[in-house]
Parts: C-alpha cells; sequence; structure tokens
C-alpha cells in the first residue's frame, strides 16, 4: 500500500491518476523545479490541485471509454447477428434491456422523437457498467496499477463529478436543443420569460426562476449520481481499513446492497433524463 | 477531485457513444425484434386460421361419412330388392317351365296311349278275324267284310 496511516489511505484511493499542466518553476513534491512548463502525471494530491483545469483524470476517461466501448461492442454485436427466429441467449440479455428501455420511454415521454430512446439506452447501460466497476474490491486494480509505477488509480468513473457531470452536461445540452428545436428560439425564450408568472413586469423574476430550474436539472442528475456513488466507495475503502478475516462480513452485505444501488442510479439518471427531455418537448 | 478537462472529454465521449447508438446499434435490434413480432403475430393468425380448417375438414369429413352410408345403405336396399326380383322370376320361370313338361308329359302319355289303343284295335281286329275264320273254318273275305270289322274295331 502506498499510504501509511488510514486518513492516507482514504485520501490515497480518492485521489484520480491525473495527466495534466504544470507550470513554468513549479516546485514538485520530490523537491525538482520544472524547467518549463509541461504536461506529466500528477505525483501527489497537490500536484494534481496545482495543474487546475489543464489536466486530465486518465483512469476516469480511460475506464468510462472502455465501459462505452464494451457496451456499444457487445450490442453492435448483437444488433448486427439479431435474428428475427428464436433469439440465443445473449441477444436475449439484450433485447430484454432494449425493451425496458423501450417502455421507459413509451411511458414517461411524450412527444415523438427517435433518438431519445437509443440515447436512454446508452445513458442506462454506460451508466450502469460504469457503477458496476465499484464491485471490483477497492485495492485489486489499484494494486496491479502500482506494480505498473501508477501512483494514483480511481476505477470507478461515476465516483469522479467529472465522469457525472461530463454526461449530465451532454443531456443538458440535449435539453437546450430539443427546446429550441421544437418550441424555436423564440417560443423558448418566451416559456423562460413568462412562466410560472404570465405578466410582463414579472419577467425578470420568472427568467430567474425558469433559468434556475434549467440549471438545477444537471446539477442535481450529476450530483445524485456522483454523491450515491462516492458515498458507498468511501465506505468500501472503509471496510477496507479492516483487519482482512473480518471485511468480508462487511464488504459482501454492502456490496450485495450496492448491486440495488448501481442499478437504481443507472435508472433514476436514465428516467429524470427522458423526463427532462419530454419536458423539453412540451409546448406550453 | 477536482473539475478539469476530463468534463469535456467525458461529454465528447458521451456524444459518440450516443451517435454510435442511435445509428448502428438501435435501428438493426429494433428491426429484428419488430420483424419477430410480425413473425409471432402471423404464426398465432395462421394456426387459428388451421385450427379453423381442421374444424371445417372434420365437419365436412363426418358429413361425407353419413352420405356414404347412406349412399351404401341405399345400395344394400336396391341389392336385395334386386335380388328378391330375381329370385321370384326364376320361381315363376321354373314354375311354367315345369307346368309346361307336365303339359308335355301329359301330352305324350295321351299320344302313346291313343296309339295303344289303336294297336290294341287292330290287333283285337285280326284276332276277331282269326276267330271267326276258325269258327267258320272258311275264310272270312277281309275285303268283303272289312266295312264291318272296322266297326267292330270301332266299337273297341
Amino acid at each position: 500500500m502506498a499510504a501509511d496511516t488510514p486518513v492516507e489511505y482514504i485520501k490515497h484511493h480518492l485521489q484520480n491518476l491525473t495527466y495534466g499542466k504544470l507550470p513554468e518553476s513549479y516546485e514538485r513534491a520530490d523537491g525538482t523545479v520544472m524547467e518549463e512548463a509541461s504536461w506529466t502525471f500528477a505525483r501527489t494530491a497537490g500536484e494534481a490541485t496545482d495543474m487546475g483545469f489543464m489536466a486530465f483524470h486518465v483512469d476516469t476517461l480511460g475506464w468510462s471509454i472502455a465501459m462505452g466501448v464494451l457496451f456499444l461492442g457487445l450490442f453492435r454485436f448483437v444488433a448486427k447477428r439479431a435474428t428475427t427466429d428464436v433469439p440465443g441467449g445473449l441477444q436475449n440479455g439484450v433485447e430484454i434491456v432494449f425493451e425496458f428501455v423501450q417502455n421507459l420511454v413509451r411511458d414517461s415521454f411524450n412527444g415523438r422523437n427517435p433518438v431519445i430512446a437509443p440515447l436512454a439506452m446508452t445513458i442506462f447501460v454506460w451508466i450502469f457498467l460504469m457503477n458496476s466497476l465499484k464491485l471490483i474490491p477497492v485495492d485489486f486494480i489499484p494494486q496491479i496499477a502500482h506494480f505498473l509505477g501508477l501512483e494514483y488509480f480511481k476505477i470507478v468513473p461515476t465516483t469522479d463529478p467529472n465522469g457525472t457531470f461530463g454526461i449530465s452536461i451532454g443531456v443538458f445540452l440535449l435539453i437546450l436543443f430539443y427546446s429550441a428545436k421544437v418550441k424555436g428560439v423564440g417560443g423558448f425564450a418566451k416559456e423562460l420569460s413568462f412562466t410560472p408568472f404570465n405578466h410582463w413586469a414579472l419577467i425578470p423574476f420568472n427568467l430567474v426562476l425558469e433559468i434556475l430550474g434549467l440549471i438545477i436539472k444537471p446539477l442535481s442528475l450529476a450530483l445524485r449520481l456522483f454523491g450515491n456513488m462516492y458515498a458507498g466507495e468511501v465506505v468500501f475503502i472503509l471496510i477496507a481499513l479492516l483487519p482482512f478475516w473480518i471485511q468480508w462480513s462487511l464488504s459482501v452485505p454492502w456490496a450485495i446492497f450496492h448491486i440495488l444501488v448501481i442499478t437504481l442510479q443507472a435508472f433514476i439518471f436514465t428516467i429524470l433524463t427522458i423526463v427532462y427531455l419530454s419536458q423539453a418537448h412540451e409546448e406550453h | 477531485m477536482n473539475i478539469n478537462l476530463t468534463l469535456i472529454g467525458q461529454t465528447i465521449a458521451f456524444a459518440i457513444f450516443v451517435w454510435f447508438c442511435v445509428k448502428y446499434v438501435w435501428p438493426p435490434i429494433t428491426g429484428a425484434m419488430s420483424a419477430r413480432q410480425k413473425k409471432i403475430a402471423d404464426g398465432l393468425s395462421a394456426a387459428d386460421r388451421a385450427s379453423h380448417d381442421l374444424e371445417l375438414a372434420q365437419e365436412k369429413a363426418a358429413q361425407e361419412m353419413r352420405k356414404a352410408k347412406e349412399e351404401a345403405a341405399a345400395l344394400v336396399d336396391q341389392a336385395n330388392k334386386r335380388a328378391a326380383q330375381i329370385v321370384e322370376a326364376s320361381k315363376a320361370d321354373a314354375r311354367t317351365e315345369g307346368e309346361k313338361l307336365i303339359e308335355q308329359a301329359r301330352a305324350e302319355i295321351q299320344q302313346e296311349s291313343v296309339q295303344a289303343r289303336e294297336a290294341l284295335r287292330a290287333e283285337v281286329a285280326n284276332l276277331a278275324i282269326a276267330g271267326a275264320e276258325k269258327i267258320l273254318e272258311t275264310s272270312v273275305d277281309a275285303k268283303a267284310h272289312s266295312k264291318m270289322l272296322d266297326k267292330l274295331a270301332a266299337e273297341l
């Protein structure tokens, strides 16, 4: 383990592998001074913070893309071989997910838009897969990464706010896009200005209220997912601090419970996305 | 937990995944599933139709069977009647034939008895002449007395 005290252990496990730009004449953790600004891996949490916005969480991006590719690869594989005869086991599984999402969209989405259902399926399966990474014991992959010379490694992309906000910003852009497309830019502006109080004198008040309501949507999406996953991760790390022979008594129930949380959070993110986009399609 | 470029990277990845799913994953699966749905619906209606057809066929078969039975019964009836007729006819034939035979036999008997009587008569006439010759010791002129003799013979 790279850390000695419990606090350091926890902090260490909550730090992403960061690849970012350090400014010129920056004194690194080992005392060396950067001769010029350059991109490098952060060796400490402090370095990662000092990189500011110009940095990537390599682990978050890597694992989320890996999960996305796994999802699309699997589904594309099934889609290409999809038969109208009796489906095999894999196709059956995919079709169960497929019908589940289709029913969700049919029940919750009141407009007509062929993009919503595949969008919802992407969100659901992708988030589900990313969340599922949490069931891998907390030290397992970081330890392998450690042997490979990587100081920090956090495998669950949804315990990184960048990961969840990245998705919710995508959803937010879609909400804005479809609002403007369905209602027209003028109609959308009018809706923001004249609800909930239909009076010209209350336009500023309405605007503040509506824009706040709009921004709350991606914020709540991202923070709900992040909060749940992060909290669960912290508990897993705390359990990992116990003596090894007793860990199973807590980690097993917690993991079983998390099977539910993982699915539920993916489901909530999906259904809220559908509802928000349905609202974006509604004319007032 | 720093917010950084990861955010944008994640958004781009998300956009690409959604695009790929919309374009390459969703349509073939939807297509296959709706095609299967149609197939199943078709199969079910075909099964319905088949069972209906079966019912009709059974009904028709029963009808045919009934008709065939009736026909057979009619045929047997007819045959019986015909047989009875033939038997009757042959009985009648046999009777007339027999009667005819009896008639013939009777006629023959009659004829023969007439012939026998004729012969007997001639014989008797001869015997009478011979007897008379003996009695008279003279020959009777057959020619002269033939009238009388014929008369005698006719009386026998």
